[in-house]
């Protein structure tokens, strides 16, 4: 694979965004969720979210299914026949014999790429990357087109059914202009989501696990951090108690688009003859 | 909470959440906090954070077990066996605090010489009347004592269970907030705890058989399992570290839970871990304001603060309701002058000494008028107009098919809530209905839906589980005719009484003293909730707010609606609405909001501090006597006379506060201590004893006694009927356990969840839990339907297949549970048949609740049968189980 | 419109001078974009409250724009929950102002098979009157020869979801009419 990802780059920054405030970010540790679903009701409330499907799964208490259009927060439960550290489950499968008995709980989000392909391939700009370096859609400038859909290596942004437009989460942009945090991570009562500037919420990270890691967890790992994998790290990643694909998170995401920094060197030289065919117009117009 | 009361002297949580991060170790049985109480749970990994053990005991692994350290599968129905293990595994191993036991609870007090234990009695202790299937309590006094004053020891009546000197029926609850009275003598004591009729020595006789080998044989608790938790739970107790326990509904509604709870109360006493950080016992209440409406009760037992309601007697006055009533020791000792406060709320310029304080304007109980002798009432045609605020019967309560009889044969009915929930629309599309049973045509009972206000659009105070006040504020007033339950009530009163105005008939007098003139506000002539609120605080014959019950006086010259919310309207402020930022108070932050009483956080506190008022240890110092001040002080307010210092003992003669000594730590007591054996207050024995819930499918391997013997049954009703207990026949047909609980995603019977389009997708049908074992053995596909049996009903639910669920062995058979979430009905967006269409009606003879907790059950692949087939079905199943009207009965 | 205001606003012009080069950040901000405000910054007030649900008892901020609630969360000045919500909670800004709620008094008369609108003011008038009859209708001076003063006429069930005063006004009331089959969910 050629190497052509930027590693800790400044996403805001190189989007135009002088004097932007620090990239902010979601970490969400896994291992304090309760899986309460707050986190995907709250969302729903600021964000106006509509109800996305009343159906019974039978799988575990993950009536939600995944991300989409109406789903921006989802509540992943799985199920093991697996110890967690020196948990003791006291299940009996079959009766009397003790059995390996976990059940991880994991609240997924989009993970606002360094290098988000979603951006990359909207061809209307109405995903933009903002000054705090998360990627948003907007609204009354997106047309529908979907391009962006199988652009996102984690299935994350879909279109509504009844408007076609594509939605995801937001980073609640609307809240953090004014120094407010996310809805969903403002309600999480065991502070499993949390929300800050990324480099502390990486330093924070790496300590958690060192933590668990200590006191027998040795599941722990991260999920997302990494600023040389695939999406040149996420804006919101994860601690995991288990591999990547257990909670039907690709394992090593790739951004869709990563022959495209090839191109882009084109593109400033393609918007400059553009501006001046613009020029000419508008002055031959007048 | 009577079994908290009779204990410890009052009946709320002993502690507050916050408290919890204090914690070494956390036992969370009978409740599923992280699901039920998600925001509470973050101070019990607060407390997980700083190196607690988390020990979650419940048949089922959940959301809070997924959390903890350990995870305890038990047969629903069996906790006693195994909190009687905990505190055999105490005395034997003597690992019991004893200088907190020998100073703070009653271990040395000596017993009568004729009280008989269920050790001596095969499973029934001494007093036992088998004719009216009651307790006289008298042999369970303490030696010596006159038992004339004893709470319950009145001559009611009690409807189907008989009539008895000793019933004592509805009497139990009444001790919420305050200890049984048990006369004004000290007992005998024995400070060694080695006199043979001492509590302590009792109690070790009393538990020696509930051994680990009984915990695995009845609870299926494996012995390694059930020594971990004994290790945990005595490792984490004594001076310098503490264990708390967190419970809720799952160890009230049983026909034992009372004692269920009072077990836990003996442990936490005999490791000292009541009234100090960390320790004590945390109810887990699930309504916004339920602890409120014990305390100011919409509960026919009780008048506010726990004063109990007058049963019917000759000749009765306000004296000798309050002789017998009062205590001569504690601040019971007062009643009169909280009752004769009460009067003067209620009554106003009416009430006078000469008559009585309208005392007689109460109107009396003859037993139990709990909700489901009123539905019985109902259905005989005696009671005719019914309220419902914010409630839900028709699918919330047990055996709902009995409540929706008992709405078919009202005049009217009142709903007053957000929506249309089932208890407003069964006339159209009830399961009676559903079946063709009833026709809406053949109904005649009269419906008002009355949109309700929320709590955006409306002042008014929730007491939270913690007894703590909290006002919420009127952000915007409700929209069309959707008005608080304080403007229909207030209304309703000013309507009936405009109507009744002139009248001459003495039975309207105490509808026209009543003091009824609230002021009102905005368009809509809402009362003023803080005028009400200022009248619960109460004030003195200046109309001055008064800020402690101690002002309260028995002569009429002081007012007070509710005594042990006195003080929340101190300084005419509004002490509720207090807001002071957490991050601007201590981890105590008593200026936030106020909390009964006097705004005592840790009840009992005076016990974190050794006999000379030092803090048992520094680690867990919250108050102490400063002898520089000469006063008590510390992190909390002291529960406890501010200036009697840990040397003083009373001058004989002494009463009421008075009496108590410098380490009566438990004040609301007749004696000061603790109770790890209940000689009074109780109706159902002074300690616990395992018995088998109503329907159970194995026998009682403790006692030949095989249920409680005092349990309350209704009289033979088709609609209600019992199943064969363990080893009789026909118990087979209904093999499994089943218990009934909430989801973090639905609250309750579903008024407030399943109609929101948010919450109905999370959980979005009814749905079953069963084992991978029991799918395969019943053939139940998973994500598939499943009919679920009992003697009651029959429902269907979507299954949820799971080795959360566990198969366990007990008395040497695998035993399956199913469990069974109950907030489901016909109407809202998420739909379901309701769960407590398969429970019956036998109650705990304390408090008049139900047993849904543990019942027996059949499971069968499929969906139920539709119409008069699904009746059909239940019929077959009473016949293949021989049940006739007499089935589980018996004593 | 200037020319420089006419390409100020055109994406491709802003690529070129916002230092935006791939057009993906700055330059591609809407004006909606660009003026968006949170809903709880402009609220007009915000209101302390508690959360409706269970016994935990979490403080709530209700923000209120013109006489309208517009959203609900958690207030991070109690010290029971410290701003944070459960789902219930967290859906209370449904709860209050979702389209589950009724508004308008029905009434569906005895035998009836449908419901049929009342105004209120006539159902309270209507409700008044059925008290003080069935009040009257089931009094009772006297029980197994003992004073009782008493109704067993009305009953009434709910209060755990109340508030303090309104338990208390209803305690109050019912005790007056002699109504003694008061009951809420502590013990259901």
């Amino acid at each position: 694979m050629s190497t052509v990802f930027l590693g800790d780059i400044d996403p805001a920054g190189r989007a135009g965004h002088e004097d932007h405030p620090p990239r902010m970010g979601f970490f969400t540790d896994t291992s304090v969720c309760i899986g309460c679903k707050a986190c995907e009701v709250a969302c729903k409330e600021w964000n106006a979210i509509p109800e996305d499907g009343i159906d019974f799964t039978g799988m575990s208490y993950d009536n939600t299914q995944g991300l989409g259009g109406s789903t921006w927060r989802h509540v992943a439960f799985i199920e093991q026949a697996k110890p967690l550290a020196a948990q003791v489950p006291g299940v009996q499968h079959p009766a009397g014999e003790p059995a390996d008995l976990r059940w991880l709980m994991a609240s997924d989000v989009c993970k606002h790429c360094t290098q988000a392909a979603c951006l990359d391939v909207c061809p209307t700009g109405a995903l933009f990357r903002t000054e705090f370096g998360t990627v948003v859609v907007q609204e009354d400038v997106c047309n529908g087109c979907g391009y962006c859909v199988p652009a996102c290596p984690y299935g994350v942004i879909d279109q509504r059914k009844d408007d076609g437009r594509a939605w995801k989460c937001t980073l609640c942009y609307d809240r953090l202009g004014e120094g407010l945090e996310p809805a969903c991570a403002k309600a999480c009562p065991t502070e499993s989501i949390q929300y800050g500037p990324l480099e502390e919420l990486r330093r924070r990270a790496t300590d958690r696990v060192e933590h668990l890691h200590r006191n027998g967890v040795t599941d722990a790992r991260l999920y997302g951090e990494d600023p040389h994998d695939g999406v040149g790290g996420a804006g919101a990643f994860f601690l995991l108690l288990d591999e990547p694909e257990a909670y039907g998170l690709p394992p090593d995401p790739i951004v869709t688009t990563r022959d495209l920094p090839d191109m882009w060197k084109h593109v400033g030289m393609a918007a400059a003859a553009l501006v001046a065919l613009a020029v000419g117009a508008f002055g031959a117009g007048r | 909470m009577p079994s908290l009361g009779a204990s410890f002297g009052r009946g709320g949580a002993t502690t507050f959440q916050q408290d919890l991060q204090n914690s070494d170790c956390i036992v969370i049985e009978g409740s599923n906090m992280a699901e039920c109480h998600p925001v509470g749970f973050q101070w019990v990994m607060e407390a997980k954070a700083r190196g607690a053990t988390v020990i979650h005991v419940d048949p089922r692994f959940t959301r809070t077990s997924a959390l903890a350290d350990l995870h305890v599968p038990l047969r629903a129905g069996s906790d006693i066996v195994f909190l009687g293990g905990l505190i055999n595994y105490v005395l034997s191993n003597d690992k019991y605090f004893r200088e907190y036991v020998v100073h703070y609870t009653n271990g040395p007090a000596i017993l009568r010489e004729d009280f008989r234990d269920t050790e001596d009695l095969d499973g029934v202790f001494s007093g036992l009347d088998p004719d009216s299937r009651t307790y006289d309590p008298s042999t369970w006094q303490y030696e010596g004592m006159e038992v004339q004053a004893a709470s319950g020891q009145r001559d009611q009546e009690y409807g189907d269970t008989g009539a008895g000197p000793a019933s004592t029926a509805a009497r139990g609850h009444a001790m919420g907030s305050g200890g049984a009275a048990i006369g004004g003598l000290q007992p005998p004591r024995d400070e060694t705890m080695q006199h043979p009729r001492c509590v302590f020595q009792v109690l070790k006789r009393h538990f020696a058989r509930y051994t680990p080998e009984m915990v695995q044989d009845v609870c299926g608790i494996p012995p390694q399992l059930f020594e971990r938790v004994a290790t945990a739970v005595t490792d984490n107790s004594g001076r310098d570290r503490t264990t708390e326990f967190v419970y809720a509904v799952g160890w009230t509604q049983h026909t034992v839970g009372v004692q269920y709870i009072r077990t836990a109360a003996i442990l936490q006493l005999l490791l000292g871990n009541i009234g100090r950080p960390g320790g004590g016992i945390l109810a887990l209440r699930g309504h916004a304001s339920i602890q409120g409406s014990t305390d100011i009760p919409t509960l026919f037992n009780l008048l506010p603060g726990y004063i109990p309601m007058p049963h019917a007697h000759k000749d009765e006055t306000l004296d000798s309701f309050l002789d017998a009533e009062s205590t001569d020791k504690g601040y019971w000792a007062e009643m009169r002058s909280y009752l004769v406060s009460l009067l003067k709320s209620y009554w106003g310029p009416a009430a006078t000494p000469e008559n009585d304080f309208c005392f007689d304007y109460l109107p009396r109980l003859t037993g139990s008028h709990s909700t489901y002798e009123t539905v019985q009432s109902q259905i005989d045609g005696e009671t005719k107009g019914y309220f419902l605020y914010g409630e839900n019967p028709a699918v919330g309560s047990a055996n709902a098919r009995r409540q929706r009889l008992g709405l078919s044969n009202l005049d009217w009915l009142v709903v007053r809530d957000f929506s249309l929930i089932e208890s407003a629309t069964w006339w159209q599309n009830g399961p009676e209905i559903e079946s063709g049973e009833m026709r809406a045509e053949d109904i005649g009972t009269e419906v008002f839906f009355l949109p309700a206000a929320a709590q955006t659009e409306k002042d008014g105070s929730f007491t939270n589980t913690q007894r703590m006040l909290q006002w919420h504020h009127q952000a915007v007033e409700p929209a069309g005719d959707a008005r608080s339950d304080l403007w229909f009530t207030y209304h309703l009163g000013r309507l009936i009484r405009e109507k009744l105005a002139g009248s001459d008939d003495e039975m309207d007098r105490p509808l026209l003293d009543l003091t009824w003139d609230y002021p009102t506000s905005g368009s809509q002539a809402e009362p003023v909730a803080e005028a009400v609120l200022a009248e619960i605080n109460g004030w003195d014959a200046e109309g001055r707010p008064l800020s402690s019950y101690e002002q309260l006086h028995g002569d009429g010259s002081t007012a007070c609606g509710c005594w042990i919310y006195c003080g929340v309207y101190a300084g005419g402020e509004n002490q509720a609405a207090r807001r002071k930022p957490a991050s601007e108070q201590d981890w105590v932050a008593n200026e936030w909001g106020w909390a009964w009483p006097a705004n005592r956080r840790i009840l009992y506190n005076r016990a974190s501090a050794d006999p000379d008022g030092r803090p048992w240890s520094e680690r867990k110092a919250l108050v102490w006597w400063d002898e520089d001040s000469a006063q008590w002080t510390g992190h909390d307010v002291p529960d406890f006379a501010a200036h009697t210092s840990p040397w003083h003992r009373p001058a004989d003669g002494a009463r009421g506060a008075e009496a108590l000594s410098g380490i009566d730590p438990f004040v609301m007591q007749a004696d000061g201590k603790a109770w790890l054996f209940a000689p009074a207050g109780l109706t159902d024995g002074p300690l616990p004893a395992h018995y088998e819930p109503q329907d159970s499918p194995v026998d009682n391997p403790l006692y030949a006694q095989q249920r409680s013997p005092v349990r309350l049954v209704t009289a033979p009703r088709d609609d209600n009927r019992y199943q064969p207990s363990g080893s009789e026949p026909g118990s087979d047909v209904f093999p499994y356990v089943t218990t009934t609980y909430r989801l973090t995603e639905h609250h309750t019977a579903g008024g407030m969840s399943r109609f929101l389009p948010y919450l109905a997708e999370l959980q979005p049908a009814m749905f079953c839990e069963i084992s991978p074992e029991l799918a395969q053995e019943r053939g139940v596909e998973p994500g598939g339907w499943a009919t679920i049996v009992t003697a009651r009903g029959a429902i269907e639910a979507r299954v949820l297949v799971t080795r959360r669920i566990s198969p366990i062995t007990v008395r040497g058979r695998v035993l399956h549970q199913v469990g069974l979430p109950y907030h489901w009905g016909a109407n809202g967006l998420s739909t379901g048949d309701a769960a407590n269409e398969l429970a019956h009606l036998s109650l705990d003879p304390n408090v008049h609740i139900q047993e849904v907790k543990a019942l027996a059950c059949d499971i069968r692949p499929g969906r139920r049968p539709r119409g008069a087939a699904r009746d059909r079905l239940v019929a077959d199943y009473q016949r293949r189980a021989g049940i006739t009207e007499r089935t589980g009965t018996e004593q | 419109m200037s020319i420089r205001t006419f390409l100020g606003g055109w994406p491709v012009m802003r690529q070129a001078t916002e230092g935006d080069a791939l057009g993906r950040g700055r330059a591609a901000m809407s004006r909606k974009t660009e003026q968006l405000s949170s809903r709880i910054a402009t609220a007009d007030k915000v209101v302390k409250s508690v959360c409706p649900y269970c016994a935990v008892g979490c403080g709530q901020n209700v923000y209120v724009s013109g006489d309208k609630v517009v959203q609900i969360e958690g207030d991070p000045d109690s010290p029971v929950s410290r701003g944070r919500l459960c789902p219930k909670g967290s859906a209370t800004l449904q709860l209050t102002t979702g389209c589950a709620r009724e508004y308008g008094v029905l009434y569906r008369r005895p035998h009836g098979t449908a419901w049929e609108r009342l105004e209120l003011d006539k159902a309270m008038d209507m409700i008044a009157d059925r008290v003080i009859k069935s009040r009257r209708e089931g009094w009772q001076w006297e029980s197994g020869g003992k004073r009782v003063r008493r109704t067993m006429g009305i009953a009434s069930l709910g209060g755990a979801t109340l508030d303090n005063e309104e338990n208390y006004l209803i305690k109050k009331l019912f005790t007056a009419m002699g109504a003694i089959q008061i009951e809420n969910q502590a013990r259901i």
